[in-house]
This record gives structure tokens, C-alpha cells and sequence, in this order.
């Protein structure tokens, strides 16, 4: 039954940096060297790819990278509806429904982000440090969609993602009693796992509660430390038909499921969604998609192994342990508290790369790579005997996941 | 407001055909919604179909500008040089406006009394002749009684 099912057969990555760090390498170079790195991992050569996919914002088209890669033809080149991080798991979706149905046959799905040489996320392109010429302020024509829904956050400041995201999660706290501490437990927990890789931007640099707690505030509620990471650095990830993977250079990871979703009135999340329903506010958006998601895996949260959560803000990765399933509403902060989500001891080992608070934000497809590197036995933490794993892209914002399993 | 809330250097509001309506209406300091005239849903911001009946039949509704704070951040990182730091972004659920809730900001308040359901009024900020912002401040009187401890609020 599970035959027919896409599986991912090779992982790689630049190296990763603070922010800003990489400039004597372009961006879509980085991408080419990600995409090789994943390519060769999967024992390919780069004339066995023929498709391309990637998620909203990627700068590096695959047109132009299938040229710079020598690809005797681009079969399938794919774009995700979902903003920044939220479409790293739905590419690989559609990769996975590209060779399913034949239209390729090794899609590689790849991310590369150097914010430095273009524009920093959240700034709206004005500099703080550089005073300009004030002009009168005076209504702009809103050129796009997005411009449009954004004059109602924008005249407020309500620009930097760290705000955004603050507002869902300062209400959780209010209705559920969830504190400052609780959050950052989480991080702490994350850096700890960081720790053991070398790939990680904060591997070198260990967190306490403590540090937390005397971290600077930047959006009441996230500290400094309940913000993600701003990195360099690309990665990959390569998709293939179960045919192909039987005899390749390592063991295949199964998609078992995939789902994207938005729900009702959901928009860009927290930036444009102030009329979402009361219900649904206090939430990570993904309940309802962790339940098709389940269901299309004949699995449930008591089934997963290990998690791979997209954690842009520790509050979203709080209240997605809540939409899953892993905890019951309101209790995110008490599962936390518990340690669950601690590599040594913890019921649900969780970001054993670091994530996006300590390995790198590469817009969470990092966390793809880690899932799959956690069910080869690759991962620097490593989760004993580990034969499902649940990737998670984005949250509180459109949004998608995985359910990957061990052939 | 003798201040501006923000530097004139933060990137001006955007407006398209389907949202400039309520600049306008901004403009002459009326706080609007969007109300179907099919089925009365109200909604922001503006939209060009309704998206409980799908009626693209809509008219603008004034609104009081009382409410309260459904949720909020105090944001403490400049955008724009020599901003005033911190700033509070609310979300405010608008009394009388269908349960319609708006983005802005909240003026005039201490920090520590901004909190979740604190009632809170309109106040609009002229940024040029036809630009104005609405804003938030604490409510002057707290009507019931209830929430007496914002004795220290100033207009």
C-alpha cells in the first residue's frame, strides 16, 4: 500500500551563518551548493534531476538555477502559496505529488537565504540607524495584495515578525496562565540539542533560564531569546519515486502524509488576521490540518518519535504542541515544564538540530533535513530506534507539515 | 498629540481601490467597517466580497471608536530613528462593530496598565490633510467602576 509513496533520498547544506556573514557568495550560488551537497547524499548525479520546488519569497528561481546546474531539462518548477517558512514542508508535498503522478522523477527542494545582501525581514526597508529626509506623510498606492492588507499593520508598526507573532501568544498567556519561564525552558532545551551539532550557528554558546529571563525585550512578550535566529545558508532536500530510492546511497525516508492549510480569514497570521475567529486566536492556526494530517497517516501524536517543529517565535512552537495534539489546549506551557521536549528523558525528543532558535533559520527547511537525518540515525541527536517524525512548517501563519517514516 | 506618534520616516500606510474608501473616510475622521448589505457581516480590513454569503454588495458603517484590548505587544526596537521606545501594537475588539477587530496603536498609557480588556477610546492622529490615523487611548472614565485603577491617565 505504502509502494506508491514519494520517499526523500538525500539531504545537504551550505554551511550556515549569523546573519549578514555570507557576502563574497551569492545567494543562488549557495543554493547550487546545497542542491549538489543533497544530490550526492542521495548517491544522484545532477543529470538525474529534473524539478525544482521551493516556497513564497525564494529569490532564486529554479529557471535560472536549472541552467547554472546543468539540468538536461526542468520537468516540473514549483512554487508554495504560503508565506516565508510557512511552505517549506508543502514543496516537498509537491515534489512528493510530482513524482507520485510522473511528472518528474528527482524533484529537489531547496532554500537559500542571505539576508544581508538584500533586505533585513520585518524592517519594511526603512533603516533605524539612517535618518532620511522626512517626507510628508501622505497615502501611498498600494501596488500588490499584500501592500493593501498590509496599511492596516503598517501606519502602526506593526512590521518586525517578533511583534507580529507576540500578539497570539501574549493572549495564550492571558487565557491559560502560560509564563515567560515556560517559553523559555523551550529555548533552553533547543540550545541544548545545538550543542551536539556542528552545523549550528549557536552550537558553541550554551542558554540558561537564567540568560533568558535577563535577555533584552523586543516584543513584549518574546525576549531576545524567544526569537528565532537570522542566518545565511542554504539547504535541500531530494525527492524521488520508491523505484528510484530502493538502490541508492542511503536508507529512504517515506512521506507517510502532507497537508498545507490556512484557515478561514487566516491571511499573513498576526499581521492581517485580527478577524479571525475568537477561538481559533490563541492558536498556531493548525489544528484542523494536524487532524487531515493524522488521519491521511493513520497515525496519531501517541505514534511520533520525534518532532521537528518550525520555531520562528517559542510561543508558536507552544502553541503548535497544542494544535497536534501532543498536549491538550491551553496546557503547552505544563507539557513544556515536564521536559518533554528534551533529547535525554523527554517523551517527545523535539528540534534535536537546535531549530531555528539555535541551528539556523533557513526557513525551516532545515528542520526537513533534520527529520529525515533523525530517522536515518544521522542526527548529532539521535533518537534510538526512531520510525516517525513530524516536520512542521510555520505556525500562527499559513502553514504546512509532515509525517516522515522510516522505510 | 502635539507629537508625533511615530517619525515621519515609517514607511506611509498603502491603500488600493478596494481599501482607499476607508482612508478616506480616515481622512474626515470616521472610523468605519465594511457591512454587507446582504447579509449585515461586518468586516476589516475592507474586502471586495463577503466572505460569509459571497455578496460583493457592501456599504460603510461608522463605528464609535470604543472598545477594548483583545491582545497586545509592547514593542521595544526602533524601525524608524529616534522613535519613542516602547510602543504598544493592540489588537482592539470595536464595541458596536459586529465583533470586528482592529490593529493599532495604544497612547497615553503606562505600561504597566496596558493589559487585555483594558476599555479603550479613539483618538486620530493628522499626519497631512488627507491622511489620518486612529488611534487608542485608555478610556477617560471607566463607567462602571469596575476598573478604578487607572486614576493616573492623562488625555
Amino acid at each position: 500500500m505504502s509502494s506508491a509513496r514519494a520517499q526523500i533520498v538525500g539531504v545537504g547544506e551550505s554551511a550556515y551563518s549569523r546573519w549578514g556573514k555570507i557576502g563574497d557568495v551569492t545567494e543562488h550560488a549557495l543554493a547550487c551548493q546545497a542542491i549538489s551537497r543533497a544530490v550526492e547524499d542521495a548517491g544522484l548525479s545532477m543529470d538525474d534531476v529534473d524539478g525544482l520546488a521551493s516556497f513564497a519569497e525564494d529569490r532564486n528561481e529554479a529557471i535560472f538555477l536549472a541552467a547554472e546546474l546543468g539540468l538536461p531539462a526542468l520537468r516540473f518548477g514549483n512554487m508554495v502559496w504560503m508565506p516565508g517558512g510557512g511552505g517549506g514542508c508543502a514543496a516537498v508535498s509537491n515534489a512528493a505529488m510530482a513524482v507520485e503522478t510522473g511528472q518528474a522523477e528527482v524533484v529537489v527542494v531547496y532554500r537559500s537565504l542571505c539576508q544581508g545582501q538584500f533586505f533585513r525581514f520585518g524592517t519594511g526597508g526603512v533603516s533605524a540607524d539612517a535618518p532620511g529626509e522626512p517626507p510628508v506623510p501622505s497615502l501611498q498606492q498600494a501596488n500588490s495584495l499584500l501592500l493593501a492588507s498590509m496599511g492596516f499593520a503598517m501606519p502602526y508598526g506593526l512590521l518586525m515578525a517578533a511583534a507580529a507573532y507576540a500578539l497570539p501568544t501574549r493572549r495564550h498567556m492571558h487565557l491559560y496562565g502560560t509564563t515567560s519561564e515556560q517559553l523559555g525552558m523551550l529555548a533552553v532545551t533547543f540550545r541544548e540539542h545545538a550543542s551536539r551539532n556542528p552545523r549550528a550557528v549557536m552550537g558553541g554558546r550554551p542558554l540558561t533560564l537564567e540568560d533568558h529571563q535577563a535577555s533584552p525585550m523586543i516584543a513584549d512578550p518574546h525576549r531576545l531569546f524567544d526569537c528565532c535566529l537570522e542566518s545565511d545558508g542554504a539547504c535541500a532536500v531530494v525527492v524521488t519515486t520508491p523505484e528510484r530510492a530502493r538502490d541508492l546511497a542511503k536508507p529512504p525516508v517515506e512521506i507517510l502524509a502532507s497537508e498545507q492549510g490556512a484557515p478561514k480569514g487566516y491571511g499573513f497570521g498576526p499581521f492581517t488576521n485580527a478577524n479571525i475567529a475568537d477561538g481559533l486566536y490563541a492558536t498556531g492556526g493548525c489544528e484542523e490540518m494536524a487532524n487531515r494530517l493524522w488521519a491521511k497517516a493513520g497515525l496519531g501524536p501517541g505514534d511520533v518519535d520525534v518532532a521537528q517543529l518550525y520555531d520562528h517565535f517559542t510561543g508558536c512552537v507552544l502553541m503548535q504542541l497544542e494544535d497536534y495534539g501532543f498536549c491538550p489546549r491551553g496546557e503547552g506551557g505544563a507539557f513544556i515544564e515536564s521536559g518533554a521536549l528534551a533529547w535525554r528523558g523527554g517523551s517527545l525528543p523535539t528540534n534535536t538540530h537546535g531549530g531555528s532558535l539555535s541551528e539556523a533559520y533557513i526557513h525551516g527547511l532545515n528542520h526537513v533535513v533534520e527529520g529525515v537525518r533523525s530517522l536515518r540515525g544521522e542526527s548529532t541527536s539521535p533518537v534510538e530506534d526512531a520510525e516517525v517524525c513530524l516536520v512542521t512548517s510555520a505556525a500562527c501563519v499559513p502553514s504546512s507539515a509532515l509525517v516522515l517514516g522510516r522505510k | 498629540m502635539s507629537k508625533r506618534f511615530f517619525p515621519d520616516t515609517m514607511p506611509p500606510p498603502m491603500a488600493d481601490a478596494t481599501t482607499l474608501p476607508w482612508w478616506q473616510a480616515a481622512a474626515e475622521h470616521r472610523l468605519v467597517v465594511q457591512e454587507c448589505t446582504a447579509c449585515g457581516h461586518t468586516r476589516l480590513p475592507p474586502s471586495p466580497i463577503c466572505p460569509e454569503c459571497r455578496s460583493d454588495a457592501a456599504d460603510w458603517r461608522e463605528v464609535t471608536g470604543q472598545g477594548e484590548v483583545y491582545t497586545y505587544t509592547l514593542v521595544h526596537r526602533p524601525i524608524a530613528a529616534g522613535q519613542d521606545l516602547p510602543y504598544a501594537i493592540v489588537v482592539i475588539a470595536l464595541q458596536g462593530a459586529g465583533g470586528v477587530r482592529i490593529i493599532s496603536n495604544l497612547v497615553d498609557v503606562e505600561p504597566g496598565e496596558l493589559k487585555i480588556g483594558l476599555p479603550v477610546e479613539l483618538v486620530w492622529e493628522d499626519m497631512s490633510e488627507d491622511l489620518a490615523i486612529p488611534r487608542f487611548r485608555p478610556q477617560h472614565e471607566s463607567g462602571t467602576g469596575a476598573e478604578s485603577g487607572r486614576s493616573g491617565t492623562k488625555p
